[in-house]
């Protein structure tokens, strides 16, 4: 009975407390500044990534976003005053994006990252809707939503939140740098990096203790690596440079981002500014853990990935080297190492082999305009020589992942491509 | 340039020339126009190929752009015509269709658009040669059920949709079937007048 209640005080308080709150926006920030804000904040949020239709027109919504519960269509967040946002006051937005509910008190499926943006600040939440409010509207309805029984019931969603929803604006850590705290509030916040980079259990949750311990991406069968594990995307022992560069460029010393990553940095990280990113470069280098656990014992029998490791060999040798090195030291940034990668070492093999089936191209970036890319070999290599040429590269040059089977191999050759 | 686009050469050869899949096409020497705009609709997700929407997801339209040009000023040798195991009447229907047309049922030629070579035109019309039956017929079929569009007035759409399943075996029979011409090269633009308005020609 607690949730009502709050509600009706969160709604009485904002009645009284709106055109307060509004007349000090005001003389704090003039009309154009705050939607100049907005717009940035936009952007480290990617907000356009689902509110935007393949050709349809920016924020107008309709994305169709595929769940193991159905698929979900995203909603249009232009201020329309009929099919937008054109009605609602910085009060609804705010509470949308603070507890995920619409401003009629209905539940919002949590494919919105609100357990994430719960962390956004008044301030922040009221100058991205100042932002929209300022975008051209379009009249475009919102698609229902195609959920089977019984996740169409939109109360079994009460569920979800008991269990994995807690509401609450970031609060810095008093002991930590202003930088630090900065940083974070950008990754757990308007990031939303542990939608994708933490695990996702049968419910659709994320545990707390998980956050940012990695997991497959459901049904786009990416693995998301661990945030927080060295031996994955645990970012303990780069550089905060190296951090930096794949963040604002897609390509780094270390490593180049792909598949859903690609995506981000596209849409949004590269537009933040230099402070930013060093500020979530600082805070996730902060986050790996010094100790991880020891690597996956192979679960291949000797002599058959020793067989499978020296075709491995002869595959790389014929199509990989040219551009990877004789050793697996790459060509960076363009041509990534590969040779203590922690993306092909790291126990799930996924990435690894999908990126030898489906190559693939960082993004263009204002840093990167014309970046190279990973030529496809599903059309060139058998399932074993892909299992083998991954196997090889996973152990060679001091690496410590496990070989992989055909069979992960073959399965692969299905994943979905958008 | 060539180092950039090597992620193509697996399906259309190292230069833009094609390989042994038959339902890749060669890129090489067609109008820069022409493939910028299927870079385009490919990143888009009109045209629907997922192995290339992946690709091109995230690229600069510039950019984009410049892979066209490079692929357009390639000029690797035609392969020579495969064996045909069609029947003469399906070619001779093919070749009509290729070089007359069927004004009865308002069927263009081929060769109107195309050229009478059927090296194509700058900017937007492609060449058809060096293609194989496989990729033509599942183009033209991609036509004729919408699945293939391109910017109004989608020409392609309306010739396509007045062909039955045979014309479409016959033309693309006919069409692989085509010797290479000493020049390959495309028609300047505006080289000979369109029979009626296309969109990926633009003025």
């Amino acid at each position: 009975m607690r949730v009502p209640s709050r509600i009706l005080g969160l709604a009485l308080l904002s009645l009284l407390a709106a055109p307060t709150a509004d007349a000090q926006q005001q003389k704090s920030e003039a009309g154009g500044e705050i939607v100049k804000r907005g717009e940035y904040l936009a952007r480290a949020g990617d907000c356009i990534a689902c509110h935007t239709a393949p050709e349809g027109r920016a924020f107008a919504g309709g994305r169709a976003m595929p769940t193991p519960f159905g698929t979900l269509f995203s909603s249009n967040i232009t201020p329309d005053r009929d099919t937008g946002i054109g009605k609602w006051s910085a009060d609804d937005f705010y509470i949308t994006m603070h507890r995920g509910r619409f401003p009629d008190g209905g539940l919002i499926y949590p494919a919105m990252p609100f357990a994430s943006y719960t962390k956004v600040t008044r301030a922040d939440s009221d100058a991205i809707f100042a932002y929209l409010k300022s975008i051209p509207p379009v009249n475009q309805k919102n698609r229902e939503h195609d959920l089977r029984f019984p996740y169409n019931n939109r109360q079994l969603i009460l569920g979800w939140r008991t269990l994995y929803f807690s509401e609450g604006e970031y609060k810095p850590d008093p002991s930590k740098s202003a930088e630090w705290n900065r940083g974070a509030y950008l990754v757990e916040g308007l990031g939303h990096c542990g939608m994708c980079h933490s695990p996702i259990n049968a419910l659709g949750g994320t545990s707390q203790s998980d956050a940012f311990k990695g997991g497959l991406i459901p049904m786009q069968n990416w693995y998301a690596p661990s945030l927080t594990s060295n031996r994955e995307a645990g970012l303990g022992d780069w550089s905060i440079k190296d951090i930096v560069d794949l963040l604002k460029t897609g390509v780094s010393a270390r490593g180049v981002v792909y598949g859903p990553m690609a995506e981000v940095v596209h849409n949004s990280l590269q537009y933040l500014t230099d402070e930013d990113t060093k500020a979530m470069a600082v805070y996730l280098k902060s986050i790996a853990e010094p100790a991880s656990p020891p690597p996956a014992a192979t679960k291949l029998p000797t002599s058959e990935s020793s067989l499978l490791i020296s075709l491995g060999k002869t595959v790389y040798d014929a199509r990989c080297a040219s551009c990877h090195g004789a050793q697996g030291e790459g060509k960076p940034p363009h041509w990534p190492p590969l040779a203590n990668n922690q993306s092909i070492e790291m126990e799930s093999a996924v990435n690894a082999i999908r990126m030898v089936l489906n190559g693939g191209y960082p993004p263009s970036t204002e840093g990167n305009p014309r970046p190279y890319g990973m030529p496809p070999f599903a059309g060139l290599l058998s399932d074993n020589e892909v299992a083998a040429v991954v196997s090889y590269i996973r152990t060679a040059w001091g690496n410590r992942g496990a070989p992989v089977r055909a069979r992960e191999a073959n399965e692969l050759r299905s994943a979905p491509l958008n | 340039m060539a180092a950039r686009v090597e992620a193509c050469t697996p399906c259309h050869g190292k230069d833009g020339e094609g390989t042994s899949d038959v339902y890749f096409p060669r890129l090489a020497g067609k109008p820069a126009g022409y493939l910028y705009n299927q870079l385009l609709a490919f990143k888009n997700g009109r045209r629907k190929y997922p192995p290339m929407n992946y690709l091109l997801e995230y690229l600069a339209d510039p950019y984009l752009q410049e892979m066209a040009e490079h692929f357009a000023e390639q000029r690797p040798p035609l392969p020579a015509s495969p064996a045909s195991d069609v029947s003469q009447p399906v070619m001779q229907q093919g070749q009509a269709l290729v070089t007359r047309g069927d004004p009865a049922r308002q069927i263009p030629a081929c060769g109107s658009c195309h050229g009478p070579n059927l090296t194509g035109m700058e900017p937007g019309i492609p060449g058809l040669l060096g293609l194989r039956p496989n990729y033509v017929s599942a183009q033209l079929g991609a036509w004729r059920y919408g699945t293939r569009t391109a910017k109004a007035p989608d020409c392609m759409q309306q010739v396509a949709a007045r062909l039955t399943e045979a014309d479409v075996t016959a033309v693309a029979a006919y069409l692989a079937s085509r010797p290479a011409p000493i020049n390959n090269a495309p028609g300047q633009k505006g080289a000979y007048v369109l029979p009626f308005a296309c969109g990926s020609q633009s003025d």
